[in-house]
């Protein structure tokens, strides 16, 4: 790598050197650092005794127990549907195939007021199924169970997508030949495909855990933010901004920064020692 | 030996079982999270009738709100389209201490919930916050103006450019810039002659990503907008007001305007990217 810069005809004058990093080191700062930065900042203006009051009051725990629940379900759906639509996508061929691989992407490119807003369109009061909902005492729109549905309908590709490259790299003789000697699909399927796709699946698994944790158009159209009930973290910091509770809105956006640093730890390390068996595609 | 005529088959012969489960699964899943959504906010908009669609679509606040969205995710892109393409030819071209802290940091706009970044933003840009205090007596206002709009836009859309062109700018040959060098080009040409064309497709590709994410995103902006009407009311917000008003029809029109026109917006920078890498190939 820094072998590359070695070559006389890639070495740019010094000043020029100097100057693009600046720019690029102040562009970066202005724009990633400062916003991280003013996070914490302000959450701790007041000092820590309020900091921690703010992250220790019970509307907030409640916030953190609903996002950690509804991470744990979405996170694990999604995995499950990445490793059958990674397995029919790359062990297989079939008509339709592109199409598939498309439609599985597709929830990138919907706007995640959308997202939510397509499930209000069917479980929502006014919604196709509302009445029938209605009649039963069912409520999804305003509840946690529709939390879970905007979550997962915004994290649906991250698994999948890791997959699918790195599988189709890896072909199938492997578990041809398994089959071949006697193996069933299933001991296959966990002998053979899985420990090949580890670390793959712990990456997209980590992408759409931060994601479902942050998500906050999508859930917000579906939550109705009820306090304590069906307000998830990022919401809880919208409802406390929006009562100028400032210390206390900073000091639960603080815990899921927090978190997003970890991610980003994790996923650098992933990178650096397994990048050959990561796909090389990136987050979005 | 003619080849043998075969039937149209859905699904070829395979060593490998589970075909049938695994599509099953995937499929039901689509159909239940993706599908059957998506059909609603295809039909649901003409309920009232193809009038009342064309009424909310055409109204003046719904204009002003689509014109925001894609105008200012369009100038969001612009801007990281030029420094997305410095910091990724800083992080791969020159070594510098702190380079690989700062390479893991790109992400981080993608990692940090928007509604966090949202609030730091517009404590940031506020008129007493440290940048707000700065640039507000001389004249520029970002908070609660369509530039703050812009600026959280700026932030959500950091990451597209610089990831899309990294890998292409590692992967130019050294041999094909010494060739241009010791063919007395100087280093100005070979960059924009050599290096840039190699690049400009990927470079097409991560301002079409960030173009599309911005256009949609809500949570970042929602508090550095201050979402005054016809001013910086972005479109998904103006859904969200729709949806508070129970007029379902109406945010479901909007919400099937904007993805039609995303459809076509990416549809386009498909094709010329397309273009500019089958020249780039020749």
């Amino acid at each position: 790598m820094s072998g590359l810069a070695k070559s006389p005809a890639r070495r740019d004058p010094p000043f020029l050197v100097a100057g693009l990093i600046a720019v690029a080191v102040a562009y970066l700062a202005l724009v990633v650092f400062l916003p991280l930065v003013i996070v914490f900042v302000e959450a701790l203006r007041k000092g820590v005794g309020d900091y921690l009051a703010g992250i220790g009051d019970a509307e907030a725990l409640s916030a953190i127990k609903l996002t950690l629940l509804v991470a744990a379900i979405a996170v694990p759906l999604n995995t499950i549907f990445g490793l059958a639509a990674a397995w029919c996508v790359t062990k297989f061929d079939f008509k339709g195939k592109n199409l598939l691989v498309t439609l599985i992407d597709l929830p990138f490119s919907i706007s995640p007021v959308i997202s939510g807003l397509i499930y209000v369109l069917l479980y929502g009061a006014n919604g196709w199924f509302g009445p029938w909902l209605q009649e039963h005492n069912i409520q999804i729109i305003f509840s946690v169970t529709g939390i879970v549905l905007a979550t997962t309908l915004v994290t649906l590709p991250f698994v999948a997508r890791e997959l699918i490259p790195l599988m189709q790299a890896q072909g199938s003789d492997e578990e041809a030949a398994a089959t071949t000697l006697g193996a069933n699909g299933l001991r296959t399927f966990f002998l053979i495909t899985l420990p090949n796709v580890k670390w793959a699946l712990m990456y997209g698994v980590l992408l759409s855990t931060a994601r479902a944790m942050g998500e906050f158009g999508a859930v917000s159209v579906v939550s109705g933010k009820i306090r304590g009930l069906t307000a998830t973290m990022p919401l809880q910091v919208e409802i406390l901004y929006n009562e100028y509770n400032f210390v206390a809105a900073f000091a639960v956006a603080s815990l899921l920064a927090l978190f997003a640093l970890v991610t980003l730890a994790v996923k650098t390390l992933l990178e650096a020692r397994f990048s050959d068996e990561l796909a090389a595609q990136r987050w979005r | 030996m003619s080849p043998a005529k075969r039937s149209w088959r859905f699904v070829e012969p395979s060593a490998l079982p589970g075909f049938g489960p695994a599509l099953g699964l995937t499929m039901a899943y689509l159909s239940f999270f993706l599908l059957v959504p998506l059909a609603a906010l295809v039909l649901r908009p003409w309920e009232h009738g193809a009038d009342h669609v064309f009424a909310v679509v055409s109204a003046e606040r719904t204009l002003d709100a689509l014109r925001l969205s894609f105008g200012a995710a369009f100038f969001a892109a612009c801007v990281n389209a030029v420094f997305g393409t410095i910091v990724a030819w800083v992080l791969v071209r020159y070594d510098f201490p702190g380079k690989r802290i700062l390479d893991a940091f790109v992400d981080l706009p993608f990692a940090l919930p928007t509604a966090v970044a949202g609030i730091a933003l517009v404590t940031i840009y506020a008129p007493n916050g440290p940048i707000g205090s700065i640039i507000e007596p001389m004249g520029l206002k970002v908070a609660y103006t369509p530039l703050g709009v812009m600026v959280a836009l700026v932030f959500v859309g950091f990451p597209f450019v610089v990831r899309a062109i990294q890998p292409v700018l590692e992967e130019v040959q050294i041999d094909v810039e010494e060739a241009a060098a010791t063919l007395g080009a100087n280093r100005f040409r070979t960059i924009s002659q050599v290096i840039f064309p190699a690049v400009l497709p990927s470079l097409l590709m991560g301002f079409s990503l960030a173009l599309a994410r911005a256009v949609g995103e809500y949570g970042s902006v929602t508090f550095i907008a201050g979402n005054q009407q016809n001013v910086s009311e972005i479109a998904p917000l103006l859904i969200i007001i729709h949806l508070e008003e129970f007029d379902y029809a109406g945010a479901a029109a909007i919400g099937l305007a904007m993805l039609l026109i995303s459809i076509v917006m990416l549809f386009g920078l498909n094709l010329i990217q397309a273009k500019v890498a089958g020249r780039g190939e020749r």
